[in-house]
């Protein structure tokens, strides 16, 4: 396992006004790690992620992804470089099928050009199957499917969320990024969440950095925690460390 | 890797109906059953399914609404009657046999669409960073400023180029309209927009406009994706106006690419249903067909297709055909079926709508006593968590 | 003294297009749609003075109290807009097709206007004969009065008044005003009924200037004033004043001024797509317009 971090943020910050959305925010994510951003609501974990992934550009330090620098980079070109998101309210194509959905992920590898769709050739059909292929075998892992044809707004809630991040790794990403997935789930759903989730891990080796509300899961497949408040982080370390930690309790309970 | 079975199959029925379509054509035409007056319309309608076929691109699959679209028209137009008019004026083609009209009109399509697709991409790049209502007006601000421009150039009015005079319709445009070739355009034309649309572009324009951050969060280049989709609807456009140019009448001016023209396409994307060639189809035919059936009616046309318009936004939305497209393979291997079930289907079918009418009544109600002061909240606003 | 009756000729204008503006922002502000028919209610209220002026003369009023009943009318025809059409547009459908449907409904308006008006330009029976005031035009002058008058009474009534602050709520923020018990649909009824009423005045002082109405009168002169709106920053009230006041000197000094300083080279035909070239410039460099905000979406 390589010891260069796959992510490597460094004093991020932005701030919108006056306001010091996110400050002095510090990153090592490694091969193969799970790592939890956890914090109260407005603390400013998902102005972490919209500054990771080109939504917001920083107005102060650096991001590399696979050692080059993604700051200021378009979302799209983030996403090319190497990390994926999900969204808090689920972002899927509504009225587009399941099998469409993923295969959208797909566009940027697509090696075809306008004059092979326009002429159809052998290039076209070829990638063309290639990626249905692709998309059919990520729908399986996710026990999708037999859904394939569904139009992705029918899908029960949890199956939405698990589509948006077989959609996230469709485009072949190193890192993870996963804004509250377990948002409005039951435990059973949760739990499907987390068989999910380490299955990602097995298969695909990818880095991953969550948000989460959901403590228990946090604690349960986190590797390490890093706790924002206020825009800035206030704690770092292992799950036990964190959950003991006054300052964290604090942040929660409001002292 | 070779065309799959299916798709090869369906690509030869479709080109057998194509065929099937010229033949009609040719004995329409040489029973002598259509005069020049009823060539006029086919051509209409020709020119007119490209205009709207390739507008839906922009405005039903990419969902921006485009309001300018009779500008690239004008750009595709006149481009091609003064470069036919600049090769005639040479003597290098005169079009005076059939071939050579062909190849005049090829020449003409090729530099209008291809002008018109420049202007489009060069239009789209700053147009596509705004939001629906903006761009909708932008749209519309540059279709009128191109229709002025050529207002004011002296080579396009008048007799055109050297002997030209700013502020006339353009006359004696060279007339190319052989109704065959035209067809084949209008048929090859159809063909290339729907294998854009079955394609990676056509998937990510649609993602676009299903959800743009959703879509660059996929990777998709946003601005890439609108632009392609913009100049190739644009390009069309040129390729119905260079046929538009040379339709007939020998002459066109500014006042036939108003904002008004561009209005008429926009109905008809949206009648014929936003997201569907078929439907483009359809309604660029009826509407342009039916209108002259209905010549006496003439003054309530634009009264029927707003208040229709209106009907449609609130009931129907998307659109008569949605995003439905008709394939003629499925619907020949549906054939031996459905006419097995037709007179079940039928019942059914009467049966449903003797229930729509018992409920009318009740539904007419529910629409006057809907949501007092009720709100349904924002379509568009998204708020996280921060 | 000629530049001097431009600036006044562009005050007068720019009042016109401050009351037009104001009705474009108004309804921008709260249901974040662009009316197109906006304009075609300045039609409406010019041909509805046509009828009425002769009424009211018959009856022994003075001309102007016709643009009493025009600016009912007018309402009346705003609200039922809003209530027949775009209520149940928005309810049901998206940003586009709220859109579609008011590009619908100027066609409509304007078509409907054709078949039972007629295609040529009505007469406007004279609204106010004035006296000259210092030298110019009583008309001109009484109408920049009129139109400061009514700006400053609407700015009154947005501040001061229980509907005012419903209005500006609604278009802060659609939910939360739901929450704090504001009747949402009742709102955004009296916000076209006043915007429309607007049209009207914007229509009278038009006419009292050039006593003639055509059907497509509402289209320049909406689409003016929707620029005007766009630069003052579309939905903020303050900006549609300032908008049109701008837009109206701009056109009047340009129409002026652009031959002479451009040796002819751009005349003044050009003077509308200078208005077309304004608004692209606002659009393209800040679109939420001069004293605008730039409000991105939340992701």
């Amino acid at each position: 396992m390589s010891k260069e971090a796959i992510l490597s943020v460094r004093n991020l910050g932005i701030s919108f006004g006056g306001l010091k959305a996110v400050t002095n925010f510090n990153l090592d994510l490694y091969e193969g790690e799970l790592v939890g951003l956890i914090g109260p609501n407005g603390a400013g974990k998902t102005t972490v992620f919209n500054l990771l992934t080109g939504v917001y550009i920083p107005t102060e330090g650096s991001i590399h992804l696979n050692g080059i620098s993604i700051n200021g980079k378009k979302t799209h070109q983030v996403v090319a470089a190497g990390a994926a998101r999900t969204f808090q309210n689920i972002r899927l194509f509504k009225t587009l099928t399941v099998l469409e959905n993923v295969k959208i992920a797909f566009t940027k590898d697509i090696k075809y050009t306008l004059f092979d769709t326009l002429f159809r050739t052998g290039r076209f059909w070829r990638e063309e199957a290639e990626i249905t292929a692709k998309s059919m075998e990520l729908l399986k892992l996710f026990n999708l499917q037999d859904k394939a044809e569904a139009i992705a707004t029918n899908l029960p809630y949890g199956q939405q969320r698990k589509l948006e991040i077989a959609r996230a790794l469709a485009t072949d990403m190193k890192v993870l990024l996963l804004d509250e997935p377990a948002a409005g789930m039951n435990p059973v759903e949760t739990a499907e969440l987390l068989e999910c989730i380490n299955l990602i891990r097995q298969k695909f080796n990818v880095s991953i950095l969550l948000i989460e509300h959901d403590m228990s899961l946090v604690m349960k497949i986190c590797e390490r925690i890093l706790v924002i408040d206020y825009g800035e982080t206030i704690a770092s370390g292992l799950p036990h460390e964190i959950a003991n930690n006054p300052k964290v309790i604090a942040a929660y309970l409001g002292g | 890797m070779a065309m799959p079975k299916e798709k090869r199959n369906g690509t030869l029925i479709n080109f057998a109906a194509v065929m099937l379509g010229f033949v009609l054509l040719y004995l329409l035409k040489t029973s002598g059953l259509i005069s020049n007056y009823y060539q006029g319309i086919i051509i209409q309608c020709f020119f007119t399914i490209i205009m709207v076929a390739s507008l839906n691109i922009a405005t039903g699959y990419l969902g921006q609404l485009a309001l300018g679209h009779a500008g690239f028209m004008a750009i595709g137009a006149y481009t091609s009657a003064l470069v036919v008019k600049a090769l005639t004026n040479a003597d290098i083609l005169n079009g005076g046999t059939d071939l050579e009209k062909i190849i005049l009109l090829v020449i003409g399509i090729a530099c209008g669409a291809t002008l018109a697709a420049i202007i489009g991409a060069l239009v789209g790049i700053p147009a596509l960073r705004l939001r629906g209502d903006y761009l909708a007006i932008i749209t519309l601000g540059f279709g009128e400023i191109i229709r002025v421009v050529i207002q004011n150039l002296k080579f396009a009015g008048g007799k055109g180029l050297a002997a030209g005079q700013a502020g006339q319709a353009l006359i004696g445009i060279k007339i190319l309209n052989n109704v065959y070739f035209i067809y084949f355009i209008m048929a090859a034309s159809i063909a290339i927009l729907f294998c854009f649309v079955r394609s990676k572009s056509g998937r990510a324009i649609v993602a676009i406009r299903e959800d743009d951050i959703a879509s660059e969060a996929s990777g998709v280049n946003n601005t890439h994706y609108k632009v392609m989709a913009f100049t190739i609807a644009a390009f069309f456009a040129g390729v119905a106006g260079a046929i538009f140019a040379h339709r007939g009448t020998g002459t066109i001016q500014p006042a036939d690419f108003t904002f008004m023209k561009s209005t008429e396409y926009v109905i008809m994307v949206v009648i014929g249903g936003m997201s569907s060639l078929t439907g483009s189809v359809i309604a660029a035919v009826a509407l342009s067909i039916i209108p002259e059936i209905l010549r006496a009616f003439s003054e309530y046309r634009m009264l029927v297709y707003s208040v229709l318009l209106i009907i449609m936004m609130i009931f129907r939305p998307i659109g008569l055909c949605g995003r439905y497209e008709f394939s003629l393979r499925q619907f020949l291997i549906d054939l031996p079926q459905n006419i097995k079930n037709l007179p079940r289907n039928l019942q059914r079918f009467w049966l449903s709508c003797l229930q729509s009418a018992k409920d009318f009544p009740g539904r007419v109600k529910s629409f006057f006593s809907k949501d007092k002061g009720r709100d349904d909240g924002d379509n568009d606003e998204t708020e996280a968590v921060v | 003294m000629l530049f001097i009756t431009q600036v006044i000729n562009g005050l007068r204008a720019g009042s016109i297009y401050a009351l037009i503006a104001l009705g474009y922002t108004m309804v921008y502000g709260i249901i974040r749609l662009i009316n197109f028919a906006h304009g075609d209610f300045i039609m409406v209220g010019g041909y509805t003075l046509v009828f009425t002026i002769p009424v009211m003369v018959s009856l022994g009023m003075p001309p102007w109290t016709a643009a009493i009943l025009a600016v009912v009318v007018c309402a009346t025809v705003g609200i039922l807009v809003e209530k027949l059409a775009y209520n149940p547009v928005r309810a049901r459908g998206n940003n586009m097709s709220a859109l579609i449907t008011a590009i619908a409904m100027s066609l409509f308006l304007e078509n409907l206007a054709q078949i039972l008006f007629g295609a040529n330009p009505r007469t406007v029976k004279t609204l106010f004969t004035f006296p000259k005031i210092l030298g110019f035009d009583g008309t001109t002058i009484l109408t920049i009065i009129i139109g400061l008058a009514v700006m400053f009474a609407l700015q009154m009534f947005v501040m001061n008044t229980k509907m005012g602050q419903s209005m500006r709520a609604v278009s802060e923020n659609k939910s939360a005003s739901v929450l704090m018990g504001i009747n949402v649909n009742r709102t955004i009824t009296v916000t076209f009924a006043i915007g429309s009423g607007l049209a009207a005045i914007a229509a009278m002082m038009y006419c009292a200037q050039y006593n003639s109405v055509t059907i497509m009168m509402g289209y320049m002169l909406g689409l003016k004033a929707f620029v005007a709106a766009v630069l003052g920053g579309i939905g903020i009230i303050p900006g549609a004043m300032m908008g049109g006041i701008v837009i109206g000197l701009v056109e009047s000094l340009s129409k002026a001024y652009i031959g002479p300083l451009t040796g002819g080279l751009v005349t003044s035909a050009f003077s509308d797509a200078v208005v077309f070239a304004i608004l692209i410039i606002v659009l393209l460099v800040k679109p939420e317009g001069i004293l605008g905000k730039n409000q991105g979406e939340k992701v």
